[in-house]
């Protein structure tokens, strides 16, 4: 558990832009164990897609580079699954379909095509969409999506799951429900997971670590919060934990006192 | 007292028809509503265009005589299939003749060499529209076999698509009548057989419709490809797609809307230029017939001009309704309203 899983060292990053090269990212450091669940915040624009995507190996840190177990990152692959922020399931494929091509493309030649099947079926009742499988992403709803988008991560068995505000466009109930069923899987499969929301509460109640993330341009980690909460962890009996709401606030105080929003700044 | 009774009645009628409207029964009210307005408002521009037709031909005349009114243009559709009848007649007395001739040939002399000849009467109108048609196809296929994937790769490749943009957007606009003599010239050198099995004139029209409707398809491919969703391109290259399973599962699925968008405006240009390059290039089909009635000149030539015309853009529209089946059959976007 504790050795030397995920390392990102030094990553900074610069966007070519029409006005000169723009610094997004600045010296992030950051280290994580296998089977962490890591949230990143920080306000909108400061830079949380780019580090996910330069983890994902779909962004090129200009300096500095992420090390997954003694590999460095240069390649996007199904080793580091990414739920994106819109789903982004294929619209002319099925739920089931569009696990297949994940899971296809992963365990070629390792399972046969009935462990395949089994396989595909078994993600999906584990975000509880089996009764929409052969359903197209037009014919389900925002939060069903979001769920095949999980499970289709999640089948191809990857080491690092990143997400990039999973939950972001669902409304609060949906939400409740989802963070639910992350918790509950995660404690079935132990991934290691960095995940980006705006939600402290959401943060607070999932994370091992909270990285706080200041403003950019040439935003970096400001602070970094360990949440010591006895997992498997219940909204319910959270909500009047003392403990629970010191990590609230410490979140909150990062974000509005000392970094506030940038566009507030502004007015 | 009489209006009493009407609004009684009035009433009665409202309720009997709110009854009917009740959303288990059949909605009569809303399927009169659609029906007048799916069949009934055509029908009656359809009404009032003959009428307009009708009115303004009686008021022309020509050197051929006075321009053909729908009534006018209507007995010459009935002639021309009429000849078409006779026609096809005659060409089973043909074969039955010479059928006949044969089998007396052989029971006289069993070693006799027998001929069978093709009846060589006459085109139809009807021969014409299905030399056009088959004419059009043809065309339209090569042209599509090719536009596609150099679509694709053009969507696929800025360099690919900032080498042959400028040699694609000069093309697009040349006329099939500027065409035309070239694609003559070139057949003619190069297509030497002595059997051929495509007549040039044939092979000319063809061309010359593919050379005009690769252009559109080429273009929407190339935009419906480069527009790709960068999300669908991201989740390609999180799982290492090959490069066949990312053209046939992301990139192909993703351009089909725009591609049949492409074709069906492709289809509908070489249906046009087609109509032009057979009155050039004579081709048996219905742009040779029109020609062959201008230059005919007779009294009837206007109205069977017209019939051509008509047929010409009926056949049209059936087409790129069969294109627009095919392309709702295609299309994974079932909520998107195509026309
Ligand atoms: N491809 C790019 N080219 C140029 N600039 C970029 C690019 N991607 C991101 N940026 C810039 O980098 C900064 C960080 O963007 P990023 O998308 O990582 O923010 P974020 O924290 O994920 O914001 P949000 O919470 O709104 O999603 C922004 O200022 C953005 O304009
Ligand atoms: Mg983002």
């Amino acid at each position: 558990m504790s050795k030397k899983h995920l390392e990102i060292s030094q990553v900074s990053i610069e966007f070519p832009t029409p006005s000169g090269p723009f610094k997004a990212l600045d010296g992030v450091n950051l280290s994580i164990k296998e089977g962490e669940f890591v949230s990143l915040i920080g306000h909108s624009g400061c830079g949380k897609s780019t580090v996910l995507n330069i983890v994902a190996g779909l962004y090129k840190a200009t300096t500095g580079g992420v090390i997954l177990d003694g590999k460095e990152v240069n390649e996007p692959g199904p080793d580091r699954a990414v739920v994106f922020q819109n789903h982004s399931l294929l619209p002319w494929l099925t739920a089931y379909e569009n696990i297949e091509l994940a899971v296809k493309q992963v365990f070629k030649g390792k399972k046969s095509k009935e462990e395949m099947k089994e396989w595909i079926e078994h993600n999906l009742n584990l975000v509880h969409m089996d009764h929409a499988m052969h359903k197209r992403p037009s014919e389900i709803s925002g939060g069903m999506k979001q769920r095949v988008g999980i499970a289709r991560a999640l089948a191809m068995e990857p080491k690092v799951l990143l997400m990039d505000e999973p939950f972001g466009a669902l409304d609060a109930l949906t939400r409740a429900h989802m963070q639910d069923s992350l918790i509950e899987i995660q404690q079935r499969l132990n991934n290691t997971v960095i995940m980006i929301t705006h939600d402290v509460d959401e943060a607070v109640l999932l994370s091992d670590r909270i990285v706080m993330m200041t403003n950019g341009p040439a935003a970096t980690i400001g602070e970094i919060l360990e949440v010591d909460l006895p997992k498997p962890r219940n909204r319910v009996t959270l909500a009047n934990d003392s403990q629970y709401n010191e990590y609230r606030a410490a979140v909150l105080k990062f974000l509005y006192e000392r970094q506030r929003n940038p566009e507030e700044k502004v007015a | 007292m009489n209006a009493r009774v009407m609004s009684m009645i009035e009433s009665k009628f409202m309720t009997k028809l709110l009854s009917l409207s009740k959303p288990e029964k059949i909605n009569w009210d809303g399927f009169f509503k659609k029906t007048v307005n799916k069949v009934g408002v055509p029908l009656m521009a359809i009404g009032i265009f003959l009428a307009i037709w009708g009115a303004v031909a009686s008021q022309i005349q020509t050197s051929l005589g006075q321009v053909p009114g729908p009534t006018k243009v209507w007995e010459q559709t009935v002639a021309l299939y009429e000849e078409h009848k006779v026609e096809r007649t005659k060409e089973a007395a043909f074969y039955e003749r010479q059928e006949k001739r044969n089998v007396a040939k052989l029971a006289a002399n069993p070693e006799a060499t027998i001929k069978v000849r093709a009846y060589t009467g006459k085109a139809t109108f009807f021969d014409q529209i299905l030399t056009s048609i088959i004419t059009v196809m043809t065309g339209f296929i090569i042209a599509s076999l090719i536009a596609i994937p150099v679509g694709i790769i053009c969507g696929l490749s800025p360099t690919v698509y900032n080498a042959l943009n400028p040699l694609i957007q000069t093309f697009k606009p040349v006329s099939p009548l500027a065409w035309l003599p070239i694609v003559t010239i070139i057949v003619s050198a190069v297509y030497i057989t002595d059997d051929p099995m495509f007549s040039k004139s044939f092979v000319n029209s063809a061309i010359t419709v593919t050379l005009c409707s690769l252009w559109p398809t080429i273009i929407n491919t190339t935009v419906g490809v480069s527009s790709m969703d960068k999300d669908l391109l991201n989740v390609s290259r999180v799982l290492r797609l090959s490069w066949f399973t990312h053209i046939t599962k992301i990139v192909l699925p993703s351009s089909v809307p725009m591609m049949f968008a492409g074709l069906r405006v492709s289809f509908g240009i070489g249906w046009m230029v087609l109509i032009a390059a057979e009155m050039l290039a004579q081709n048996p089909g219905l742009g040779k017939f029109v020609w062959d009635e201008f230059q005919n000149g007779s009294s009837d030539s206007l109205a069977r001009i017209m019939v051509a015309v008509v047929t010409i853009g009926l056949i049209g529209y059936v087409l790129d309704q069969f294109m627009l089946m095919l392309q709702r059959s295609v299309s994974w976007d079932k909520s998107a309203v195509l026309r």
